[in-house]
């Protein structure tokens, strides 16, 4: 199936590309088929600057319960941090 | 089968008048001059990418001029098929109408070329399914092919900031006959949604055909996808073959 589901996020952060580091500020999320990854569908991400080329995009397909991990693994990291570092 | 091949990038005119990238690939006219009919392919969600190319030149090896257009070119021109496929998703798709205009485009292309025989079959695959029965039911054309379209009938989940939509109030426009093969494991379109689509099309008299198959779910004719299933795959291809034949032939 298709699931034409998709999430925005704003971020704010930069990215390494094919053309080497670049500012980031859009995650677009989604459920769906992979391009590349060997599963039928994958949570999909797409970190852009929306102002640059299409082709400066940092892609992610994970397999559902890798990209729960992440999560996991991303608020641990966000979690053992005194909160006064996590400004900005 | 035809070993004679042409194929290029071209461009074509499409919607509102703008030019946009397209695939055109057709047997060598020196070797095979027709007439013969054309295909429009209508890519799917991942975009204008080597699988679709690859069943693009399969339909040329049968005799027919095939024409992709490249719906994605305006808002990624020249990029990788998968980074504009993501610029396209996030812009929230392709609208109905741009899309009308783009297959109204190929389809002129098609019927201007010395080799036409006049006749000209549009086919899609995931969303290019449903936008292959949205080109029937507003462009002539002589035969359509929905490959698992979802939302032909039913409406996007909740937020989806996709831009489709049912088109059921479009479907008494249906111009031409409708082949449409379904995976019975396919959520999007659901097996409800292939009957109700089957019952809509069955009030209004058009002309349909349409086949599930069991143990395929969505994108069943992917052979680069773990989807791909060998089964439904080859004897889908065996249906559309005989479905052109029959409409698309001089």
């Amino acid at each position: 199936m298709c699931t034409y589901s998709t999430e925005h996020a704003a971020v704010s952060g930069s990215g390494k590309g094919r053309h080497g580091w670049f500012a980031l500020d859009e995650a677009t999320v989604y459920f769906d088929h992979p391009v590349h990854a060997l599963a039928e569908h994958t949570l999909n991400i797409d970190l852009t600057n929306s102002a640059a080329a299409p082709g400066e995009r940092i892609a992610l397909e994970l397999t559902a319960a890798s990209a729960r991990e992440l999560v996991a693994a991303i608020e641990r990291a966000l979690g053992s941090v005194p909160a006064g570092l996590l400004a900005g | 089968m035809i070993d004679a091949l042409c194929a290029a990038s071209i461009r074509i005119t499409g919607a509102d008048s703008q030019e946009i990238e397209a695939y055109f690939a057709h047997p060598d006219a020196d070797v095979e001059p027709g007439p013969r009919g054309g295909i429009v392919m209508i890519h799917h969600m991942p975009g204008f990418d080597a699988w679709t190319k690859e069943v693009a030149r399969r339909f040329a090896t049968h005799g027919y001029n095939v024409v992709v257009p490249n719906l994605y070119w305006r808002e990624a021109p020249g990029a990788e098929p998968d980074d504009a496929a993501a610029v396209a998703r996030a812009g929230g798709g392709v609208p109905d109408a741009r899309l009308i205009g783009d297959v109204g485009g190929a389809i002129d292309y098609l019927r201007a070329l010395p080799s036409s025989n006049g006749k000209v079959g549009v086919i899609g695959h995931c969303s290019g399914g449903r936008q292959s029965v949205l080109a029937a039911c507003n462009l002539p054309l002589d035969a359509a092919v929905d490959c698992y379209g979802a939302f032909v009938v039913g409406t996007p989940p909740a937020g989806s900031p996709m831009k489709v939509g049912g088109i059921e109030d479009q479907l008494g426009n249906l111009g031409c006959p409708l082949l449409g093969l379904f995976g019975e494991d396919d959520q999007y379109p659901s097996p409800d949604q292939v009957a109700e689509l089957d019952r809509l099309l069955t009030g209004h008299g058009k002309e349909h055909e349409f086949h599930s198959y069991p143990g395929a779910g969505h994108a069943f004719f992917a052979t680069d996808r773990t989807a791909y299933r060998v089964e439904a795959a080859l004897d889908g291809y065996a249906k559309i073959d005989a479905f052109f034949a029959q409409h698309l032939a001089n």
